[in-house]
Formats: C-alpha cells, structure tokens, sequence
C-alpha cells in the first residue's frame, strides 16, 4: 500500500473531537464562571466597600486559588475533561497549567526542577500574551491617537 | 528475511504486577500509581524489583534482558543494579517485550541456560516523559491510547516446560508518514501488518495456522487499520485478537485502549496462555518509536513490530 492512500485512509477513519459540541459547553462554563466572577467582585465591592481595582484582584485571586487547590486534591483534570476549554481558557487555566508543573517537577530540586518547569506550559501563555498585547496596543494607537 | 526458528527455547513461568485500572488478575497488585513511593519512577522502580526478586526465589538466571519506556531506559536499570546478575538494556517502545524473547531464545543458542526478562511501563511516568505534566488537564483525543502501569518478568529457559518458543521474525523499522503522536495505532499498524505477512511468508504458513494472533497495542483503530492493509494483501483475519484492547480500561479515559509494553505480556500470561484453547499463538509486540523532540520538529513517526511464535506443548 502506498504512503499517501494509507494516510487518506486514517484520515477518514479518525474520528475527530465533535469541535460544536465542545466549543458549545466550553461557552456555557466559562460563560458561567465569567457570571460568578462579576457576582464575586459586586458582593466584595459593596460588602467590604472596596474600590473596583481591589475588589477585582481578590477575586482573581480567589478563583486563581480554587483552581490550584483542585489541581492539588488531582480533581482539575477531571473536571477539564468534561468542561473542555471553559476551564483553560479563563485563568483558571493559566493557574492550573503552573500548579500541575510544579507537583510534577517538586521532587527534580528547586533550579533543574520547580525553576526551570514551573512556566513549561504557562510560559507560552506569558510569552504570547505580551506579544499580542503590544500588537493591540499598536492597532489602537493607529487607531484612536 | 529475519524470520529464524528456534530449537530448545522454552517460556518458563511468569511474575506480574499491574495497578488496579487493568482490571486484570495478577499475581501481584499496586493499590495506587504510587503505592507508598515519593515519584512515580520509584514505583516502576519498586514494581520490577518485586516481580524479579519473585522470580529469583525459584529460579536462577545467567542474564536479565530488561527494557521500559522511560528515557534512557534508566528505571529498569535502575531496578536490575540491585542484583548481582548481568543484564542487556534493550528498547523498542511497545515491541520490548517480543525483542526481549527474540534475544533471550537467541543468547540460549549461544550457551546460556536460563534467562529472565522484564518490561514494565507506568502510566504517569510515561505522561511525563511523552506528553504533559502529570495533573495537567488537557482534553484527550479520541485516538488517544492510555497507558497500562504494571511490570512482568518471564523466564526463558533451556529446561522444557510447556510452552514452546517456536520462531521469530524480526521487523523492519516501518514509517508511514504519520506525525499525529496522539494516534499509535495508525503509526504501528503498517509495521505490525508488514512483520505479519513477512513471517506468514518466510514459514510459508496461512493465518489459521495460528489460534491466535495476538497483537501488542494497536487499540480500536490501529487493529482496524491493520486489517484494512492485510486485506489489500489479500489476508483476512479471523483469529486477531489485541491485548491493548482487551485491557478493560475506564472507558471514560480512552475510546482506543491500553498502551505500553507490558499491555502485551500481561494479557498473554494472565489471559492467553491460561485458556486451554489457544495451542499455537502468534505474538506481535508493536512499538511507536517517537521520541518528544522529534514530534516537536514535526517529523514523521516510524515503527517496529517484531512477532514471535509460541506452542503450547499439552
């Protein structure tokens, strides 16, 4: 059999993930949880009259803590199975992606382990992020002036 | 042509050890991936020294051949340098254990008398050294395999025992062109399907000549892509059967079925070789022979599958 017929055979056989199915849960929970991040903030803001700035930043940190500790008890990846992306991509993600190379990494010593691994995931997130940041930051000079 | 036969080879009695997600009844078993260990490497550690220590109780050996998926295959040497034995290193990913019988029946043509080999793969480890940190989260595709955790130490001896080595035939390093690390079995299928009809060929055999042909992990697609390529060979299959797809895993963690080397053996011990129905058996071990840097600079992944030809003496 040749190369380029076997590979249009496993083409047609993979199945690929159903994209419309996943993208559609993953826009209900991180939908959801954009929801519950809003009712945090405007609970923290009018119960401890923190200003908007602060009250924001406890909630990042709650929801950044929440997720680190159920990477922790190891329920994370499970819970991301079933939720796909809607976990990921908030930060959520980004904070699970740094607590899971470091329980993976504590036991290689604190430079070639928990230093040199701790963004292995995250670091293109960090990486990237700035660059397009910059990149909108430019489009909207262009823009507005 | 690799296909040789073998005189006085004989498979000796097995020791085996797997976690609880295979779902398969072993002489010994680990409560969890990390069984009272700090590192997951400890454990693949701990669980080869357990099943070689077993087998050293009853049996002697001139030479351990040992093999496993970690780099370097540091952990089963790791595991054998706490015994006085002489021991060969060998690697071809999920093929490991059918090479490891290939060269043990081999070295007893040369002189030596008893030999024991051991493979042995850990889920987490391998999750490691091939994918992601280990509670990292990410959604897992649909051709994906999962990997089985357990070790197994056969004996290949001199001494007649009931089950006869017959013949080998080694394979070709096999690349198909396929560069998605996520879909082993359509990696493999072309090197398992191509050691298959070489060795039907060299013995000029017909597939029913076997009771069972029994291949390491090419999971639900890859057996379905390797029969597609033997029927364009005109082979059909009726006695195949897959250890990696036997393996009862969650199936919430893998629609394909268990990988790794030790996929092979454990069902082969535990399952095959216990039912009396099965009298000539074809091993197949298929291995994917990538490695994380090569995946990365995208090149293709090329495979080797080696089959050995069992007969159970009644």
């Amino acid at each position: 059999m040749e190369k380029q017929e076997y590979l249009e055979i496993v083409d047609s056989k993979s199945k690929t993930p159903n994209i419309l199915e996943n993208a559609f849960i993953s826009f209900l929970v991180g939908g959801l949880l954009g929801g519950l991040f809003e009712i945090l903030t405007t609970w923290l803001i009018n119960l401890f009259e923190l200003s908007e700035q602060v009250a924001l930043g406890w909630s990042l940190l709650t929801f950044i803590g929440i997720a680190i500790l159920l990477t922790g008890f190891g329920v994370f990846d499970t819970l991301i199975s079933k939720f796909r992306f809607g976990l990921i991509i908030p930060i959520t993600g980004f904070a699970h992606s740094i607590a899971s190379s470091l329980l993976d990494y504590k036991r290689d010593g604190l430079i070639t382990g928990l230093g040199s691994n701790m963004f292995k995931l995250a670091g293109c997130v960090i990486l990237y992020g700035t660059v397009s940041a910059f990149i909108c930051a430019i489009v909207k000079v262009i823009i507005y002036g | 042509m690799a296909s040789f036969k073998f005189k006085n080879s004989y498979l000796g009695e097995s020791s085996t050890v797997s976690s609880q997600n295979e779902k398969i009844n072993t002489k010994f078993s680990i409560d969890d991936y990390y069984d009272g260990e700090k590192t997951t490497e400890d454990t693949e550690v701990k669980m080869q020294k357990l099943v070689i220590k077993d087998m050293l109780k009853r049996n002697s050996a001139d030479l351990i051949v040992s093999g496993d998926l970690s780099n370097q295959i540091a952990t089963s040497n790791k595991a054998v340098s706490e015994f006085p034995i002489s021991n060969l290193g060998l690697y071809s990913a999920c093929a490991t254990y059918t090479e490891e019988l290939i060269v043990a029946s081999s070295m007893l043509a040369s002189g030596a008398s008893n030999i024991l080999t051991i493979v042995s793969s850990h889920n987490l480890s391998v999750e490691r050294t091939f994918r992601f940190p280990i509670e990292y989260g990410s959604p897992r595709r649909v051709t994906q395999h999962f990997t089985a955790t357990g070790a197994v130490s056969s004996l290949v001896t001199k001494t007649p025992t009931n089950i006869k080595i017959e013949a080998c035939t080694i394979g070709k390093v096999i690349d198909f062109g396929v560069k998605d690390a996520n879909n082993m079995g359509a990696v493999m299928a072309p090197s398992a399907a191509n050691t298959l009809i070489e060795h039907l060929r060299d013995f000029k055999r017909k597939p029913e000549y076997y009771d069972i042909i029994l291949t390491g992990d090419l999971g639900k697609l890859g057996s379905e892509l390797f029969k597609t390529i033997l029927s364009k060979n005109d082979i059909t299959l009726k006695n195949h059967m897959d250890a990696g797809q036997e393996l009862i895993l969650d199936k919430n963690k893998t629609d394909q079925g268990a990988s790794g080397p030790v996929c092979l053996p454990l069902y082969l011990i535990e399952k095959v070789l216990t039912n009396k129905k099965y009298k000539r058996i074809l091993i197949i071990g298929t291995g994917s022979l990538q490695n994380q840097t090569l995946v990365n600079q995208k090149n293709t992944i090329p495979s080797v599958s080696h089959a050995v030809s069992l007969e159970v003496i009644s």
